[in-house]
């Protein structure tokens, strides 16, 4: 892998593959009294959250914690973020300090990139989220669940070759679904996005997915839909006319799960929006896999800072041997 | 005063010939005849030589492979004072014009006080007599505070001893209709320019790039084509409408071209620039996040780069300018949404313009003298500028060696900002010398 994760596209899919597998192994560890490993003692992951996150930034927390990493949460949000000064001065800061992955989310694209690119930091930069560019362990974590419940192609497999999913929602300013369409793609999974034509990006064509505008006809032949959520700065902005509207055309209500196929799950990156883009019904219903999105959040999001920083191989089977894993030949090399 | 003798030049790339620079004109111009055993101290290849006659000074240039042109006039330059001294002065500014061939600027009105008003155009003009480098021509607001409200004092400026011909809401669009109409009629009366800078304002709230499949990918806001394309359309119409002169700045899409291709068919008194940076780089650049690359309008795709290089061949684009437009590090060193719009251009422009029309086969060097000295200048109202290289003429001139290559190197500057897009970039030609009525600013490619 490479030393950053900023963009699904810097995985290729042996990395994928890998960081789904270990994941796996590091999943089990929920289930046990002692949810922790010493995999990163010593090191320091810094939380570096310039916008409001609580639920991206506890689960990266949760995840190094369980590591054993020490864990400094600095929140930069309300600051005297116009002139982006605060984002090098930040990042120097936190070098002076020895941070040995600094996770970031931020309001402008590429913001990562910059941390990463420029000699602010030696640091691993992980991308938690940049504007309306990328948020690769969300698409880590939907593509690992989607995995736990529509099964790789072959034994050793952490792919989705052939599996449909549907993306759903305001493509347009959503980092969640550009980093999944990428990561998708990768695993061989095939990806329809569907959205109003005003909230797909301009040149979508050349993104190597379907779009639709229709998402009843999506839906029959999907294995999982995942519904983005619509901002509501969005609503008053021409988009589309009414939210009302927006619900009837591309919202998930109980007439539209009816046409899903029984093995169908329903997705959402969370924070939803009930009664707009989903109803209660489904979001609450036994398709609906999104409170166990956030539990995998967590393996996840250990899988990668345990990949970047500890080394190429999965933890966790060195001292504890599951016998539900079948996937991960790394495993036994590392538990020797 | 100094005379200059220059020998072996190749005014406009022709035959080698000697000039001799004098009060202030040029003298004399002969055909160069072959010496043997030409002496002097040599400098960089070119050497100067010092002779004492009866009148004065006399020096002696060989400028043996050296082009000579017009000296260049820019009608697109960002000089920033008054209000950011700490990005560039006018004294910086112009000895950095001065380096890259050029012997007059406009410089747009965009600073802080806005020059809106007789006294802050004046203050410019006076500060560039002051430096001395080059001419400054200040470019006056079409509306006060650039707010796009009420119209300046349009007639104040053009009287004023800046003599403003040129007006500018430049980084901002005039995008009200009837004001826009309003400016092209009055300035009839003393012969103004509007120049507008033509981005449809809604269309590119927060835009962050060139709109299309990158900025998609990327995650910046798109900045379509057609924000640029739907005003330079609607303005073109209007300078018909009122038989009036309207030039455009820094056009950027293949669109763009093909609209004011067609507003000249129809006769139009419609005049476009395109800046060297919309000449070379795509928006490609964009895919680093280093805002070095964030330029207003934005860098386009590079069926967008070879239009505006077809239109600027053909005539469609009458020039080129540089929209110079430096920013202090801290505005460049951070994320790409927080850093500010702009790049330098003076001292590459000509170099840029040799790599992507020259070299390319698309223009000659007379070619370069219309579409940067002579053209830029009279659409500027500037009798002294872009006159032809020839006896009687004002000594208004450049000694560019299009033999040269150089890496780009970012701190080589005389400009306060570093904000060089180009560095890092192989890219051909020197300015050898540059010489403001006779007397030289840049020798050696140095200030002089």
């Amino acid at each position: 892998m490479k030393k950053h994760l900023l963009s699904a596209a810097d995985l290729t899919r042996d990395d994928a593959e890998l960081v789904l597998r270990t994941a796996e192994e590091l999943r089990s560890l929920a289930d046990r009294p002692i949810k922790k490993l010493p995999a990163l003692r010593g090191r320091t992951v810094v939380n570096l959250f310039f916008e409001d996150s609580t639920r991206t930034r506890i689960s990266f927390e949760a995840a190094a914690k369980r590591l054993s990493a020490d864990v400094i949460n600095f929140s930069a949000k309300g600051s005297s973020l116009s002139k982006g000064e605060s984002l090098k001065d930040t990042a120097l800061t936190l070098e002076a300090m020895g941070a040995d992955a600094i996770v970031i989310r931020h309001g402008a694209s590429g913001a990562p990139h910059r941390l990463a690119n420029t000699g602010w930091t030696r640091s691993s930069v992980i991308n938690a989220g940049d504007g309306t560019h990328e948020h690769p362990t969300q698409a880590l974590l939907d593509a690992f669940t989607m995995w736990r419940h529509l099964g790789g192609a072959g034994k050793n497999g952490g792919g989705l070759d052939g599996r449909r999913i549907a993306l759903v929602g305001d493509v347009l300013h959503s980092r969640v679904a550009r980093s999944n369409a990428l990561l998708l793609r990768t695993l061989g999974a095939e990806v329809t996005l569907v959205a109003p034509p005003t909230l797909l990006p301009v040149g979508v064509e050349g993104w190597d997915v379907a779009t639709s505008y229709d998402l009843d006809s999506v839906l029959p032949k999907a294995d999982a839909v995942m519904m983005l959520r619509v901002q509501a700065e969005r609503m008053n902005a021409a988009f589309f006319p009414t939210v009302r509207e927006y619900s009837r055309r591309y919202g998930l209500d109980s007439r539209r799960m009816g046409l899903l196929q029984d093995h169908t799950i329903v997705m959402h990156p969370g924070p939803m929006v009930r009664g707009m883009e989903i109803t209660a019904d489904v979001a609450d219903s036994k398709r609906s896999v999104i409170v166990e999105q956030v539990t995998n959040g967590v393996a996840v999001r250990m899988a990668v800072l345990y990949l970047l920083l500890g080394g190429s191989e999965p933890a966790g089977a060195a001292d504890d041997r599951h016998d539900h894993h079948d996937s991960a030949p790394a495993t036994d090399g590392a538990s020797q | 005063m100094t005379d200059y003798l220059i020998r072996n030049a190749r005014p406009y790339g022709g035959e080698p010939t000697d000039l001799l620079l004098r009060d202030g004109i040029i003298a004399e111009m002969h055909p160069s005849v072959p010496e043997e055993g030409d002496e002097g101290a040599r400098l960089e290849g070119h050497s100067v030589r010092s002779s004492g006659t009866e009148d004065g000074d006399v020096e002696t240039i060989d400028a043996d492979g050296l082009v000579v042109l017009p000296g260049l006039v820019d009608l697109h330059t960002h000089l920033r004072e008054p209000g950011r001294e700490d990005a560039e002065t006018v004294d910086t500014g112009t000895s950095a014009a001065a380096l890259g061939g050029f012997t007059a600027v406009h410089a747009m009105a965009n600073t802080n006080p806005v020059a809106d008003t007789a006294g802050v155009v004046e203050q410019v003009w006076r500060l560039g007599r002051e430096a001395g480098h080059c001419d400054v021509y200040p470019v006056g607001a079409v509306t006060i505070g650039l707010e796009g409200k009420k119209l300046a004092e349009l007639g104040a400026m053009a009287d004023s001893a800046a003599r403003v011909r040129v007006f500018s809401d430049d980084g901002k669009c005039v995008s009200d209709a009837v004001l826009m109409r309003r400016a092209l009629e009055y300035v009839k009366a003393f012969d103004g320019v509007i120049a507008q800078h033509a981005q449809e304002p809604r269309l590119t709230e927060d835009a962050q790039m060139n709109e299309g499949e990158l900025s998609g990918r990327l995650g910046l806001r798109g900045w379509p084509a057609v924000a640029e394309e739907a005003i330079i359309a609607r303005d073109c119409l209007l300078a018909a409408h009122v038989g009036s002169r309207l030039h455009i700045c820094h056009v950027s899409t293949a669109g763009s071209v093909e609209i004011i291709r067609w507003a000249k068919s129809k006769g139009w008194n419609v005049t476009a620039e395109v800046t060297p940076h919309h000449l070379l780089l795509t928006d490609e650049l964009a895919g680093t996040y280093d805002p070095i690359y964030k330029v207003n309008p934005p860098l386009r795709s590079a069926t967008d780069v070879e239009a505006v290089r077809a239109g600027l061949a053909d005539g469609t684009i009458d020039i080129v300018a540089t929209d110079h437009a430096p920013h202090p590090h801290e505005d460049k060193d951070c994320e790409w949404a927080a850093a500010a719009f702009g790049m330098l251009g003076l001292e590459t422009a000509l170099s840029v313009v040799q790599h992507a029309m020259v070299d390319t086969g698309l223009l000659d060097w007379a070619d370069v003298a219309q579409r940067m000295s002579t053209a830029p200048a009279a659409i500027g109202r500037v009798g002294d500028h872009g006159r032809p290289v020839a006896v009687g003429e004002p000594a208004n001139i450049v000694l560019y060696d299009p033999g040269a290559t150089r890496v780009v190197e970012a701190s080589e500057t005389a400009s306060l900002s570093r904000n060089n897009p180009y560095a890092g970039r192989e890219l051909p030609g020197r300015v050898v010398a540059t010489f403001l009525r006779g007397k030289a600013t840049v020798l050696d490619g140095k200030l002089a």
